[in-house]
């Protein structure tokens, strides 16, 4: 299994061909209808409910056009856990409740990866950028966890591929099986990378500041001291605010 | 706690332990043949970065890396993503992750400066099992209705590799630790 | 034209002494810095931006202490590093060229349109929609510059720029230094990258050397290093 192919999947996923409905739905409703459906099914057993939800969902799919092929690779792995949660269930209390709870899993997984394969990337960031505005107060800054996001995905295939060399290295030495030889020089790497990362960032965007704690500052200040007069003149007054 | 701050040092650092995460998924897994369960690399990176970032760091790359794969992004091992593997019965080991990270990355800012190979295991053994299973467990009991015995006995065979996990983590970050003695000071 | 006086500086790593006291004016359009491994070329380079501050001493840039202004130095200093994976830090070319901009708010299309000014410039206008991790190295370095240059400093600090890269594409990032309008502070192993440089900068031990024309400057290194 040759791991290249995923390292490009990696890369941040721009678009989803896609116009229907779903589609277009903002994806903040998505979400929201995403967690309500998470609360409410999981008060319920009755399979009339759960047996709707999930009729429901594959409508859902339908009306996206996207193939239900789609969700298998999230559900596959789930079947060596599926299966015995059936079999306990069935045996131990009854074969409805067995069908109930089975149905309540796939159906809040379809779900939820529905809403991921109708909302780019992109979209998705942008919502939850938006929907931290109001931890501002607890100091959570969304600037810079929009500057984390893109850091992350920017850096995926990057460290994926300093992983894969540190794998080529390491099994021409016959090391290739020793996870600590794999481990150590890919950590090693990767924090000597995040100093020059964050000297990058420094030279390239000015560096450390509490940006909208101030308010709109004037670009490039960068006239010398010409006399003491100007130069004591404290910085131009914002505009408005 | 006043200082708030995230300085830039510390998002490069938590932007590239998620990513280093994402890049663990691409170790194939062994399989020890006894057990019949497989050991990812995946989980290993959790221990690691609470270990070597501290509390706060390894906790948001720990998070930041769920934001990933929550936006459809196929990171998990296996190539998993989407929202879709949150509303499944193991859902619940991956936010115990976040609050592990956090346990092993306390424990391990206080003892840096004597950090050796046992104290890091039993710090990774409490955050990266102890409190991961304690969340994951009863998720997982309430996600199917089994119940909460069964379920962790269900779960006893991933403790022998998350075992390893935690001895390995452990020789790393002493390691670690002679080569970046000042990875838990604040900056100067 | 920048100057950049660099008074006495002393560099301390813990106990390693990286910089022992180095004092020079900088002043020429083309400077050019070599010295063996180690003997203290990047920490010199990083102080000309303020990324590094001075144990000891002072470096002034345009009347700016870079202990005191190093934000408002760093837009006028643009730094391109030797490995530009580690300098592209948005995953969309576009993107990260844009990055330079964030703190400027800027109107939109006036971002837009320095942001095409500098793609087409270095050639990358069709790359715009790629994400980063795609292009060759010598793109990526091409994109590393263009980054820096998006803010239009007045002066440049390279450290060592065409090192990880194949020949053709030396030769390539080797015309775009030469080139450029700019102030231009080149640390290199290249020699012949700085031939028709105005001054060269000779390292040893954490010390200038030498401090002469290129071709007296560079015949003293060599002679040096045998
Ligand atoms: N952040 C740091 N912490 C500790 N030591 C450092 C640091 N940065 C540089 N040094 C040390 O300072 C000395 C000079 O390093 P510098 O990077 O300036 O050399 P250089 O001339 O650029 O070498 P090269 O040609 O290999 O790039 C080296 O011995 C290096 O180990
Ligand atoms: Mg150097």
């Amino acid at each position: 299994m040759s791991p290249t192919p995923s390292s490009e999947s990696h890369a941040p996923a721009r678009t989803r061909p896609g116009r229907s409905p779903l589609h277009r739905m903002p994806a903040g409703i998505k979400l929201l209808v995403l967690a309500a459906a998470g609360t409410g099914l999981a008060f319920t057993t009755s399979l009339w409910v759960l047996g709707g939800a999930l009729a429901l969902t594959g409508a859902g799919y339908a009306i996206a056009r996207q193939p239900v092929r789609r969700l298998f690779g999230v559900i596959r792995p789930m079947i060596w856990l599926l299966v015995p949660i059936f079999l306990v269930q069935g045996f131990m209390e009854s074969w409805i409740l067995a069908v109930a709870i089975v149905t309540r899993i796939i159906t809040l997984v379809a779900l939820a990866q529905l809403v991921t394969l109708t909302t780019p990337s992109d979209t998705m960031i942008a919502v939850i950028t938006r929907a931290l505005t109001p931890f501002r107060v607890f100091g959570v800054h969304p600037g810079k966890v929009a500057l984390a996001i893109s850091l992350a995905l920017r850096f995926l295939p990057v460290i994926g591929g300093l992983a894969q060399e540190v794998r080529d290295a390491q099994r021409a030495r016959g090391l290739g099986h020793n996870p600590l030889a794999l481990a150590l020089p890919l950590l090693i790497r990767t924090l000597r990378m995040a100093g020059d990362v964050t000297d990058a960032i420094e030279a390239r965007s000015g560096g450390d500041d509490d940006e909208d704690a101030a308010p709109a500052r004037t670009p490039v200040p960068v006239t010398p001291r010409a006399g003491s007069a100007a130069a004591s003149s404290p910085a131009p007054a914002p505009r408005s605010s | 706690m006043k200082h708030t701050v995230v300085r830039t040092k510390d998002i490069v650092l938590i932007a590239l332990f998620a990513a280093l995460m994402a890049a663990l998924a691409l170790f194939p897994p062994i399989t020890i043949p006894a057990l019949g369960v497989p050991i990812t690399a995946q989980s290993m990176g959790v221990m690691l970065s609470g270990a070597i970032l501290g509390a706060k760091r390894g906790g948001l790359s720990i998070l930041l890396f769920l934001l990933l794969v929550a936006i459809g992004l196929p990171l998990l091992s296996g190539g998993r993503g989407g929202l879709g593997v949150f509303f499944g019965p193991t859902a619940g080991f991956m936010f115990g992750w976040v609050l592990g990270a956090v346990l092993i990355g306390y424990l391990h800012e206080r003892a840096w400066a004597t950090i050796e190979p046992f104290k890091s295991f039993l710090y990774c053994f409490l955050g990266g099992i102890v409190v991961v299973y304690a969340i994951g467990i009863p998720w997982a009991s309430v996600n199917t209705g089994v119940s909460l015995v069964k379920v962790a006995v269900g779960s006893l065979a991933f403790i022998p590799g998350d075992m390893l996990k935690a001895g390995l983590t452990a020789l790393a970050v002493v390691a670690i630790r002679k080569a970046f003695p000042a990875m838990h000071q604040p900056a100067a | 034209m920048t100057t950049i006086e660099v008074t006495d500086v002393v560099k301390r790593f813990e106990s390693f002494e990286a910089l022992k006291g180095v004092s020079v004016t900088l002043a020429e359009k083309r400077i050019g810095v070599v010295g063996s491994n180690g003997s203290g070329k990047s920490t010199f380079a990083r102080l000309l931006n303020g990324l590094v501050l001075p144990t000891r001493g002072s470096v002034v840039v345009d009347g700016l202490d870079t202990a005191k202004a190093g934000k408002a130095i760093r837009r006028r200093v643009g730094f391109v590093f030797q490995n530009p994976d580690n300098q592209i830090v948005f995953p969309v070319v576009e993107e990260d060229v844009a990055f330079g901009l964030k703190g400027l708010k800027l109107p939109r299309d006036e971002r837009e349109s320095l942001v095409d000014t500098v793609l087409s410039r270095y050639g990358l206008e069709h790359l715009r929609q790629q994400p980063a991790h795609t292009l060759s190295g010598g793109q990526k370095q091409l994109l590393a510059i263009a980054g820096a240059l998006i803010t239009n400093p007045a002066c440049v600090v390279f450290d060592e720029p065409t090192t990880l890269l194949d020949l053709r594409n030396a030769r390539m990032i080797a015309r775009t230094i030469r080139e450029m309008e700019q102030t231009v502070i080149v640390v290199t192993h290249d020699l012949a990258l700085l031939n028709e440089f105005d001054r060269v900068l000779v390292f040893d031990e954490g010390r200038i050397l030498v401090d002469d024309a290129p071709s007296a400057a560079l015949a003293r290194y060599v002679e040096r290093m045998q």
